[in-house]
């Protein structure tokens, strides 16, 4: 118990960001159109394409003779580009579409 | 200097999630908050490859393999996306997830590695002597909610493009739920295991995780895929901010708990527009369990046949048409087709409209996309409420590949795995015809009742083959 409520001490500021990062994650989307759905989720796809930066910390950090670690974090990085990458662009040909309609 | 202008990175790039989330929701900034929030993910990464030290003051290395890997990334990822078809849109999103997902799942092995390899000599330490309890969890539940995610989202991309078919056995729910004590199971041993053995509980947490991923999609229906995707699609937010806790990166971290909040409320949305609760979907009939039973349902009555003249003549000469497009539409690449009967009704003074239901398709807002593509004009889309008041004034309704989303069972059958969930009221309006290519139920697999009342004719066919004909039946007119 003790260890717990000490760890929430240490680790308070990043448990008040997730906290209100929950309240904005809903607050923001809270009326979007069905019709955005598809593509809102497309693009919530490729922003947590981040985990992209944990993998290039984890690459550039491991020791040149560390292979399994070298291993893991090229693959990584690999996955965590192709994430944002094709999750962004992925997005933007479906939202390309919409626009179209504006005009 | 350079730490704070890192800093300054991940929070301009925290912003532009915030922003471009918010952006995306809105149909007239939907694009341009897509590219405001992949402007802020290059920020970000760009100031971790070269602004990023670690506690001991060292900037990363091995460059060669970081911008290799990025540049195999981001050709590959382009090229899929480019490339896809616009029918395959959604499982490209599933396959995208399951990255990011991988990724998680492996920045989680490396930490382990990591530590495992620094403390080798000394094999005889408890693991838990060495790593707080918190951070622990986070690396562990990294781990494991990003093999879920990977395994999941690989199932969902195959359950789509028909790859997977639905499995389910008795007491599967049950068998969920063991796996998934011994994932958490396995993630306790670990952390009570000597450094020296660490490796057979680490193995079996992936291992375990791995199993439940594809366990836990396996039993749930095609039609339900986007619901799922959406959810998995949070955990790999989730996954991601655990990453954050670990390396105290606020941008992973404001950027994974943002989409881990904002995917679970779209994914209730979802659920909510089929008027479904998300245990419903997760554990619901829809399930190939129950498939059997409603899927050999009565055959009532017969089904009448229309040659496609007869087509032609009731369309031309109808004052008002509405068409209900479905995933059949899609299939079949016929958006160009339509449009263009579209276009040829009019010219014949017919009023033409589309009635959308939300989940008509494979993801919600798939239909709309597709039209668009085939420049159907926005104002021509009825969602389905507005719909659902003409339907009584109106003469003929085509319905082009749609089959559960018209099904009158949902209003009147309550033993119907789809009781409940709003459908398109089609057979208020005079004549319906329903094109598909064949019998065959839906995707949920249930009989529809309105294929056989008498105002309902079917037109058999490749939709868009179905389409090209009509058109030309109609010229020749």
């Amino acid at each position: 118990m003790d260890s717990l409520l000490n760890w929430i001490t240490v680790n308070q500021q990043i448990i008040y960001i997730v906290v209100l990062m929950i309240f904005v994650g809903i607050e923001v989307i809270g009326h979007v159109p069905s019709v955005l759905h598809t593509p809102l989720m497309s693009g919530a796809n490729a922003i947590h394409g981040v985990v992209i930066i944990g993998a290039i910390i984890v690459m550039g950090k491991a020791e040149s003779d560390n292979y399994l670690a070298l291993a893991l974090g090229f693959l990584a990085v690999i996955l965590g580009t192709l994430n944002v990458v094709g999750g962004f662009v992925v997005t933007d040909r479906m939202l390309e579409m919409f626009k179209k309609k504006k005009k | 200097m350079e730490l704070n202008i890192l800093t300054l990175c991940y929070l301009i790039a925290s912003v532009t999630f915030i922003l471009g989330l918010k952006m995306l929701s809105n149909p007239a900034t939907a694009r341009n908050g897509n590219l405001v929030a992949a402007a802020g993910m290059t920020i970000a990464i760009l100031g971790t490859i070269f602004l990023y030290t670690d506690s001991d003051g060292h900037k990363l290395h091995n460059y060669g393999w970081i911008f290799g890997g990025i540049l195999i990334g981001a050709i590959t990822g382009t090229y899929a996306a480019k490339k896809v078809k616009m029918t395959a849109m959604p499982e490209m999103v599933s396959l995208f997830n399951g990255m990011g997902g991988a990724c998680a799942a492996l920045i989680s092995a490396a930490e382990f590695y990591h530590i495992y390899r620094n403390h080798q000599g000394s094999p005889d330490t408890p693991f838990h002597d060495l790593v707080p309890v918190g951070f622990y969890i986070t690396i562990v539940a990294g781990a494991i909610i990003g093999t879920i995610s990977y395994t999941g989202s690989i199932i969902a991309w195959g359950k789509l493009n028909g790859r997977v078919k639905d499995f389910s056995f008795k007491g599967q729910h049950i068998v969920n739920m063991i796996v998934l004590a011994l994932v958490l199971v396995s993630a306790v041993l670990a952390y009570r295991s000597d450094i020296g053995n660490i490796y057979l509980p680490f193995i079996l947490i992936g291992f375990f995780a791995f199993i439940y991923g594809i366990l836990f999609v396996m039993p749930i229906g095609g039609a339900d895929m986007p619901v799922v995707i959406s959810l998995l699609n949070s955990f790999t937010g989730v996954a991601a901010a655990c990453g954050g806790f670990l390396y105290d990166n606020k941008a992973m971290l404001t950027g994974g708990i943002l989409v881990g909040a904002a995917g679970t409320l779209l994914t209730i949305l979802m659920c909510k527009a089929m008027n479904r609760s998300l245990t419903n979907v997760l554990i619901g009939s829809f399930g190939g369990g129950h498939k059997a039973g409603a899927g050999g349902a009565k055959q009532q009555g017969t089904v009448r046949e229309i040659t496609l003249s007869d087509t032609a003549v009731v369309m031309a000469y109808a004052n008002k048409v509405f068409i209900v497009p479905g995933y059949g539409l899609a299939v079949a690449q016929a958006q160009h087709a339509c449009h263009e009967l579209e276009k040829l009704l009019e010219g014949k003074g017919v009023e033409v409209k589309y009635a959308i239901h939300p989940v008509a398709g494979r993801m919600p807002g798939h239909m709309n996309v597709l039209l668009a593509e085939a420049d159907v004009s926005y104002d021509k889309l009825m969602e389905m409420e507005h719909a659902n008041d003409e339907f009584a004034s109106t003469d003929v309704v085509l319905i082009l590949g749609a089959n559960d989303v018209v099904n009158p069972a949902a209003k009147t059958d309550p033993s119907s795995p789809i009781y409940g969930m709003p459908v398109l009221d089609v057979e208020l309006a005079r004549n319906v015809i329903v094109n598909k290519r064949s019998m065959k139920p839906g995707y949920a697999g249930i009989e529809n009742e309105l294929f056989f009342r008498p105002k309902t004719s079917m037109l058999f066919g490749d939709a868009k083959k179905v389409l090209q004909d009509l058109i030309a039946e109609i010229k020749n007119l």
